[in-house]
């Protein structure tokens, strides 16, 4: 037994991390939120912060994602995939949650090898998961029935939702490796807020001392720090061994790494965490779309008890 | 990222539980907790019993993966855990193997691994307990030997102990002198002349602990580790112990209790309750995370050639608090009568889970320990 990442995994999450930081750092991130959102960006806030034009998949990037492999990951490599594993896929979504990109990204990997031109970055793919679907408009294919779906006024600026009617038949299951590529996202977006956070702390000064120096700052987060290390072990075990409950397990306790984790970064920051200037928001909109779209939490409680 | 324990592991692993399959149903009944004199024969019994069958050493010789599957399979098992033997197995034996010379060694090593002496830990003082540094028990030399005066608290197995893992002052602090320096590590005879116990009463009703009176006690100098005045780091080397594996076995054990709880639920109709439900849920989640991150954690301890990281920090503060948060469940479990019915094993453990927020490094300061060593935020005052 070694549950530390190997070399080759690694060097993966850097490369993934390198390559999204290039990509799609901070300025690239804030033009897609500002940039396209008519009359909201910068200046007054339109309700919880509703998408303009931000509806838009940025296909150049989206093909360079693709030719970098990210969408193909877990398809063999004889069908033009990379042949990695799940434990690898997660460590990409880890990454793609922390840098909040925004798009389809569980739904196109799912559909890789099965739609035409989904595994190298040319088709967008979307699906519904749990009664909701993202980015509905600007996908090229849609795998599911959406009939009668209804757009939503989204509170993430940067994931367009639309709802599946009520009275419906009661929505498909959302797939196990949704829910985990999920989960692997929730940890990504967890861990860069405690890094968000951490370096407020250390920088903000207030009564002549950076403000970490005060316990109720510094234990808000070693909280974080705590709960995002339990849910890292979820997400990996799940992960390695593939098994339900485990990815039930990983989502809930993802799920609250991410959303908890916003929140206390957003509170460490203080008035400026309450802005729309700073990224804080972002993180933990997305984490609440994510927790919705992984499956509800309640199916996963039940899933759990049941295996006692 | 490999959760598969190799061939070899999962030999040790068939072969202990053969072992334990023959070895437990020869085991006497369990002491009640208010005997100690019968509580020390059966923990040092069931240890020498181990050494005999060859493991004995598992908690210094063996690799963290081993240990790890050591003290899941004696759970499992329903083997009685260290017990008496825990502040020598798993505090001073370490410290002494470490720190001792070979004299030292071979006095005090062998006797803990085969069960034949207990030790107990004089740490905490009434004015020293978070703050250990601050601690004022004096030893000053007379010749080759310390004359010890002071008091400890929080003394497990104090009664039945042969030996004390002590922590004296032996500089007063001053201007040259920081708290952290002038503190010495001394192994102390319990029969010495001079040592007073006194049992403390803990909220669950038992006698978990005790106060310890010194009063010019007569340590030999030669029963010091470590050199004068650096008993700081040597005690280092022992708490960073205490943290590693040490709840590896309570882990396995409330994920059997979550099971019965559920068991109990279904039973009596509670189960139906689907707020219930969904908490017992929440806690299956909670303790396979936790067994997860005991693997990640020995991992990274294996890979540190067996010096566990700050993790186990991580994984106390989460656990402490789950532990309690299990006992609150179970209580909801039991219904009011039964919640308040200390004749209930449960309820028993609910008051016993007080402790774990406290004991060895209270939560405040195992987050001040993450926030300052992993994260790096500033040292407060």
């Amino acid at each position: 037994m070694d549950f530390r990442l190997s070399a080759e995994q690694r060097a993966l999450r850097d490369g993934t991390r390198k390559l999204l930081e290039g990509r799609f750092g901070r300025q690239a991130l804030r033009a897609a939120v500002d940039g396209d959102v008519g009359g909201v960006g910068g200046g007054g806030v339109g309700r919880g912060g509703r998408v303009g034009g931000g509806g838009c998949i940025d296909r150049a990037l989206w093909r360079e994602l693709g030719a970098a492999g990210l969408f193909g990951l877990c398809l063999p490599e004889a069908e033009g995939g990379v042949g990695l594993g799940l434990a690898e896929a997660v460590l990409v979504f880890e990454e793609c949650g922390r840098a909040l990109v925004p798009g389809p990204f569980v739904a196109t990997v799912l559909a890789a090898g099965e739609v035409p031109g989904a595994a190298r970055g040319e088709t967008v793919v979307t699906a519904p998961f749990g009664g909701l679907v993202p980015w509905l408009d600007a996908a090229d294919v849609v795998r599911g029935d959406v009939a009668g779906a209804v757009a939503l006024d989204s509170v993430d600026p940067l994931t367009p939702l639309h709802r599946l009617p009520a009275g419906a038949s009661a929505p498909a299951p959302v797939p196990r490796t949704a829910t985990l590529l999920y989960a692997a996202e929730q940890l990504g977006s967890a861990g860069r807020t405690l890094e968000m956070a951490v370096q407020h702390a250390r920088e903000r000064e207030q009564f002549g001392r950076p403000i970490g120096a005060f316990q109720a700052v510094k234990h808000l987060c070693a909280q974080m720090l705590v709960r995002v290390e339990v849910a890292r072990a979820a997400v990996y075990a799940a992960a390695v061994t593939g098994d339900p409950d485990e990815t039930a397990a990983a989502k809930l306790l993802a799920d609250e790494a991410a959303v908890q984790g916003a929140r206390d970064c957003l509170q460490v920051h203080g008035g400026m965490g309450f802005t729309w200037e700073a990224d804080v928001h972002l993180h933990l909109k997305r984490a609440w779309v994510r927790a919705e779209l992984s499956g509800e939490r309640g199916e996963a409680e039940e899933r759990l008890a049941a295996t006692l | 990222m490999d959760l598969a324990y190799t061939d070899e592991e999962e030999e040790f692993r068939a072969r202990l539980r053969k072992w334990l399959a023959r070895a437990l149903p020869t085991l006497g009944p369990k002491p009640p907790p208010g005997d100690w004199p019968g509580r020390r024969a059966y923990d040092t019994g069931w240890q020498r019993r181990l050494y005999d069958a060859g493991y004995g050493d598992v908690h210094w010789g063996a690799s963290p993966t081993t240990r790890l599957i050591f003290l899941e399979e004696t759970e499992r098992a329903g083997a009685p855990y260290v017990g008496a033997n825990f502040v020598g197995l798993l505090h001073a034996g370490p410290t002494i193997a470490a720190e001792g010379t070979a004299a030292q060694r071979e006095r005090w090593l062998t006797p803990v691994l085969r069960g034949d002496e207990v030790w107990c830990q004089g740490f905490s003082e009434p004015g020293a307990g978070s703050d250990l540094a601050a601690l004022r028990t004096r030893a000053v030399r007379d010749g080759d030997t310390y004359v010890v005066s002071g008091s400890k608290i929080w003394t497990s197995h104090a009664e039945v102990a042969d030996w004390c893992e002590l922590l004296v002052r032996t500089e007063p602090v001053s201007a040259e002198v920081p708290r952290h320096r002038g503190i010495t590590w001394l192994a102390m005879p319990m029969d010495t002349p001079g040592i007073t116990v006194r049992p403390l009463r803990t909220l669950a009703g038992s006698t978990e602990f005790a106060e310890m009176f010194l009063d010019d006690v007569r340590v030999p100098v030669g029963n010091r580790v470590g050199e004068e005045n650096d008993g700081w780091r040597v005690t280092m080397v022992t708490l960073s112990f205490e943290r590693g594996t040490a709840f590896v076995g309570e882990v396995v054990a409330c994920r059997r209790v979550l099971g019965e709880l559920a068991a109990h639920a279904r039973g009596t109709g509670r189960w139906d309750d689907a707020v219930l439900r969904r908490e017992l849920g929440c806690l299956a989640a909670e303790f396979g995370a936790l067994w997860r991150l005991i693997q990640r954690n020995v991992s990274e301890a294996q890979a540190a050639g067996g010096v566990p990281g700050v993790g186990g920090s991580v994984f106390k503060l989460r656990y402490s608090h789950a532990r309690q948060r299990l006992y609150d469940v179970a209580a909801r479990v039991l219904g009011g009568a039964g919640a308040l019915d200390v004749g209930q094993q449960w309820t028993l453990d609910r008051l016993s889970s007080l402790s774990y927020t406290i004991a060895a490094g209270t939560s405040q300061i195992q987050r001040d320990i993450v926030a300052e060593r992993i994260l790096g935020l500033p040292r407060g005052k």
